[in-house]
């Protein structure tokens, strides 16, 4: 019990860091997916297939990987930036062909009545997306995007290994410190994680729901 | 739906237009290329007024001809896929029993079943890892495998949770009505359904899997990851943008491929997808998507 007790404030420390990185990668990955997930459906041909590579690359290679580039590589290129923000970069580069899939798919479930509707009346590329598949999509796009942060905040994890002390560096420290409770020690911490994640897959149930019971 | 309905198929106005993007575009992703490797192939001052050289340089390549290097990223490929592999049949043995736990009649099996696989599925891989490696003591392969085959197995248990119940009632009543045992209809009946409305998810979960082997670089197990930093810490930072790239072209080699097979596989399971259940409205009109849009964790990166 003491080792729950000693180790609180270091995992405070860690749990903030973990939601600090949580919101700020998933509000980069989530513009610059949106990003990738417009060019890939736009009229220009090179836009698609830069949208395409960049989604078939960031895809396939894993997590660890990245985020080794981004501490490892970057600072022998000269790119000063410390662990955390580096960090950022990783996370944000990883998780945008993620949520550009989910948008897409979301505009491939909007029925095709809709987009033929729109244009039959005259609306041209802009409008058709702006005014009536896009407002269609959000709704189902929400369930699949919520799912893609309750990812990133599992994947922020990986930062750990990489010097950032977030919830994951602060519970491997804390299991070497307290090595007899090493049990309550790394329950503890994925208690933490499960005190972000259970609520927002709840979330995402509840709104896929909803948007069943809409269709 | 097929993006060519959004705007009409370009008339000469438009298409000369086109070129004009086309090749502003290719332009400009050329000039980035560009720039990206002239900033790399630059040699670059130091702190302490040292000058290294570019990264391209002979001197950061000349390991490439050594074997010694080139047998030990074999060794790191094969110890990716062999814990990769057994990682996989182990998921797919537990998320079968979870499925079957999940959907129990008896609600003493059910619900302990259903926080169980909420646990397992909110905690990062990561963690799961550390606490094997570190409580059971199991050695950096054994502990690699058992989170893997637990998390992904948890991933693939709701998968098929979600097959089974969207399977039609009418299946279940009438293996019922057959005279089958519950277990039995479960089994044969509904079962088989589920797991083949489902194969594209869960093959997209194998590719995860193997994505996700290189997580066993925190309880150092020598897979590719590790064989990188490995061959750093011994050959030095002079050739560590060397050892990253190789390592790089390895990782998108293997992934790309099982991808390939996975969606090959996905495309010829998927004329049979839908035909037991009702394909949601609009679902005629999809194109880029093969797999369901609903079910718990698909192919939106969910499982990553």
């Amino acid at each position: 019990m003491d080792a729950i007790v000693e180790s609180t404030p270091l995992y405070l420390e860690g749990f903030v860091e973990t939601l600090k990185l949580l919101a700020i990668s998933g509000v980069g990955a989530f513009v610059v997916g949106v990003l990738v997930a417009a060019m890939r459906i736009s009229p220009i041909p090179t836009l698609r297939t830069f949208a395409t590579v960049y989604t078939e690359l960031l895809r396939n290679v894993p997590l660890l990987l990245v985020l080794f580039f981004c501490a490892f590589v970057l600072p022998l290129l000269g790119v000063g930036f410390d662990y955390f923000v580096l960090a950022c970069i990783g996370l944000t580069a990883y998780t945008s062909p993620f949520v550009a899939e989910a948008v897409r798919s979301g505009f491939n479930g909007v029925p095709i009545g809709q987009a033929e509707a729109a244009r039959s009346i005259g609306l041209n590329f802009g409008q058709t997306v702006s005014l009536v598949v896009l407002p269609q999509a959000v709704r189902m796009v929400i369930p699949p995007l919520i799912n893609v942060f309750i990812a990133l905040t599992k994947n922020t994890s990986v930062a750990g290994v990489f010097f950032v002390i977030e919830l994951f560096g602060a519970s491997n420290r804390a299991a070497r410190d307290h090595s007899d409770a090493v049990i309550l020690v790394l329950l503890y911490a994925a208690l933490l994680y499960l005190v972000i994640t259970v609520p927002l897959g709840l979330i995402a149930g509840a709104i896929e729901k909803k948007v069943a019971v809409l269709r | 739906m097929s993006a060519s309905v959004l705007y009409d198929a370009p008339g000469p106005k438009a298409r000369r237009r086109n070129v004009i993007f086309f090749i502003v575009g290719a332009l400009l992703i050329v000039a980035l290329l560009a720039w990206i490797i002239l900033t790399l192939a630059a040699p670059r001052i130091s702190a302490n007024g040292n000058e290294t050289p570019g990264m391209f340089d002979a001197s950061r390549w000349d390991i490439v001809s050594e074997p010694l290097l080139w047998e030990a990223f074999f060794q790191g490929v094969v110890n990716t896929l062999r814990m990769a592999a057994v990682a996989a049949f182990f998921a797919l043995v537990i998320g079968i029993a979870f499925s079957f736990a999940r959907t129990a009649r008896s609600q003493w099996i059910r619900v302990p079943t259903a926080v169980l696989l909420e646990f397992f599925r909110g905690m990062p891989l990561l963690l799961m890892m550390l606490f094997i490696f570190l409580v059971f003591s199991t050695g950096s392969y054994w502990a690699g495998v058992a989170a893997l085959a637990i998390y992904n197995g948890a991933l693939i248990g709701e998968a098929l949770r979600a097959g089974i119940a969207s399977l039609p009632r009418g299946q279940k009543e009438s293996g019922l009505a057959i005279g089958l045992t519950p277990v039995q209809t479960r089994v044969f009946i509904e079962f088989p359904q589920a797991f083949r409305q489902m194969l594209p998810i869960i093959i997209a979960q194998m590719v995860v899997l193997l994505k996700d082997t290189s997580l066993a670089y925190v309880v150092a197990y020598d897979e590719l990851s590790r064989t990188i930093k490995n061959l750093q810490n011994f050959l030095g930072n002079n050739y560590l943008f060397t050892l990253f790239i190789i390592g790089l072209a390895i990782y998108l080699v293997i992934n790309l491929t099982v991808s390939w097979i996975a969606r090959f596989v996905a495309r010829r399971s998927g004329p049979k997808l839908g035909s037991t259940t009702a394909a949601p409205p609009g679902a005629e009109g999809t194109t880029a998507i093969s797999l369901p849009l609903r079910g718990g964790y698909g192919d939106d990166g969910s499982a990553v």
